[in-house]
């Protein structure tokens, strides 16, 4: 188990009476693409709150590159190389698509002699390389708080791979965003993965799209870990099956 | 604008003070605002914090300048220039100190923390024996002729006031800027990015101290008496009016502070003259019409009312970047 880049242990948070996360454990192995799935309110994205040192878990220990972190703050976590995207995107609206991605670059670039010193060249065609990546270099002189919903969820996409992460944490990437540039979006995030050499951790909702890529599931309802497997073990698990359908 | 366009503007601000003898304390006071409008426009229009206690760094630089020329026993000029340096300095081990304890706030409670800085520091200073109390201080006599004390602090205030634009136009290009930038527009989406925010927080409102310090040195000098609460820490006056220079001409832009400052100072000017005894309620007025009419300032309402000329621009600057 702790050859893991990530390992969860019986974790545990409740908001006041609500527990919304019942001694869960989990491990994203480097390299991999792990989804996590479950109904609404089954408490998927206060877990991913939980990893990233959003707040404090209740009981438990979070493990990350063999260090221990579930003490620490959100900035000091991605630091370490662990980046999360939100489910209501956020980018920073009133600066330029290039201008989002130039203050995403890597942490390692943010010495002293960078910081007050314009963004330079080769770090220019990197970030152009990017907005192509995903499809925005049109617009990348547009302000990102004026482009659609869909754009924005793309650009804070790049905005996290730009940053080099070792494991990324995507909150729903494809709720709201139209068919064909979901399929789209497939293709990029198993490139960000085996070219890129960015580990996944996935919510998602959309079957389809987290029974493609992911290679091992979670499955969470009511707060407890419900089933986990291959996707097609999970497709065929009765429980996951009742939990989405909702059987007594 | 051209570059010659800036060569003349420069040319400009040079032989202003001998166009109009008769406006030059009122020019080299406008250098004054011009930095006030600027240092306050790195936190409230940059960085998207508010602060209504920025006049605590130009009282501080004041009275580090007033005290350091009363006590050195150095001659006017080497005392005046020491003095406006250690303004500078002092101010910004203040901001340092503040910064890390009010900076945790955000949004709204950061301005209102700030709120009784300057009305704090104007009480304590008018109990403080050591720099004058409640009777202030008078700043050393100009030892020249008269007539040169003005165009002395019109070109001191002007050097300063281009060391300061031309620097923030250098910091807001790099990567400081992205990131009190983003601060703005999303200070938890920076903070999950691995930005250090308060280390960047902090250190605009040095940026902004160090400014304001050094000019308040100098203010002092230029107005000849330093009254705790009506000259250093005057809140009601220098306190209100770099917020609203800065709105006014657009806050977030590097010229809008600038633009702001000359049209409110002109226009103060031009009330006082004009309508004495009515300045303040039409200054009043014209404050209320602007934040209604143009929210966004001057130079916001113009890049609004012609956006492809700000679109055309934003593709050569990205054109003169890549290219340099």
């Amino acid at each position: 188990m702790s050859s893991a880049l990530l390992d969860v242990a019986s974790v545990s948070k409740s908001f006041g009476g609500v527990e919304a996360n019942r001694d869960i454990s989990l491990s994203v192995p480097e390299g991999k693409i792990i989804g996590l799935i479950g109904p609404n309110g089954s408490g998927k994205t206060t877990l991913f709150n939980s990893i990233v040192g959003y707040h404090p878990v209740d009981s438990g220990s979070i493990r990350f590159n063999d260090k221990e972190i579930t003490q620490l703050l959100v900035p000091d976590i991605a630091r370490l190389g662990m980046l999360r995207t939100f489910q209501q995107t956020r980018i920073y609206g009133r600066m330029s698509c290039i201008q989002n991605l130039q203050i995403s670059m890597p942490l390692a670039k943010h010495n002293l002699k960078s910081v007050f010193r314009p963004v330079q060249r080769d770090d220019m065609e990197q970030i152009e390389e990017m907005l192509a990546f995903v499809g925005l270099h049109a617009k990348r002189h547009l302000l990102a708080g004026d482009l659609s919903f869909g754009q924005q969820k793309l650009l804070e996409f790049a905005m996290a791979l730009i940053a080099e992460p070792k494991l990324l944490l995507l909150d729903e990437p494809t709720a709201g965003i139209n068919p064909t540039l979901i399929n789209g979006l497939i293709d990029r995030l198993k490139v960000a993965n085996k070219e890129l050499g960015i580990t996944l951790f996935i919510i998602e909702h959309n079957m389809r799209v987290i029974m493609n890529i992911a290679d091992h599931i979670y499955c969470l309802a009511h707060g407890k870990l419900l089933a986990q497997g291959t996707p097609e073990q999970i497709q065929n698990d009765q429980t996951v099956i009742d939990a989405y359908l909702g059987a007594h | 604008m051209k570059p010659y366009h800036y060569v003349l503007l420069f040319l400009l601000c040079v032989i202003a003070p001998f166009i109009l003898p008769d406006y030059r304390t009122q020019l080299a006071l406008l250098w004054v605002m011009i930095v006030l409008a600027l240092s306050w426009d790195i936190l409230g229009g940059q960085m998207g914090y508010n602060s209504f206690g920025n006049i605590i760094f130009f009282g501080v630089g004041m009275y580090a300048c007033a005290v350091f020329q009363r006590d050195s026993g150095l001659s006017y000029y080497p005392a005046l220039l020491i003095g406006m340096g250690l303004g500078g300095l002092f101010a910004m081990l203040t901001a340092a100190l503040l910064g890390n304890a009010l900076l945790g706030m955000r949004g709204h409670y950061f301005a209102i923390g700030t709120l009784g800085l300057g009305v704090a520091a104007g009480e304590l200073a008018g109990g403080w024996d050591y720099i004058g109390a409640g009777s202030g201080m008078t700043t050393p006599l100009f030892p020249g002729e008269l007539a040169n004390r003005d165009v002395f602090f019109y070109f001191l205030f002007f050097a300063w006031a281009l060391v300061g634009f031309l620097g923030l136009r250098w910091l807001y290009r790099g990567r400081f800027g992205l990131a009190i930038n983003a601060i703005r527009d999303d200070e938890d989406k920076a903070e999950s990015m691995g930005i250090h925010t308060t280390r960047y927080k902090v250190t605009a409102w040095i940026f902004s101290a160090l400014f304001l310090g050094v000019i308040g040195g100098g203010a002092g000098n230029l107005i000849g008496f330093i009254d705790p609460k009506d000259v250093a820490f005057s809140g009601p006056t220098f306190g209100v009016w770099m917020i609203l220079m800065a709105i006014t001409g657009g806050k977030g832009r590097l010229w809008g502070p600038v633009v702001g400052a000359v049209v409110f100072h002109f226009t103060q000017e031009l009330f006082w003259t004009l309508l004495l005894g009515w300045q303040r309620v039409a200054l009043g007025l014209l404050i209320i019409l602007i934040v209604l009419f143009f929210p966004e300032g001057i130079l916001g309402w113009i890049a609004q009312r012609f956006p492809q000329r700000a679109a055309a621009k934003a593709q050569l600057d990205d054109k003169s970047k890549q290219a340099s």
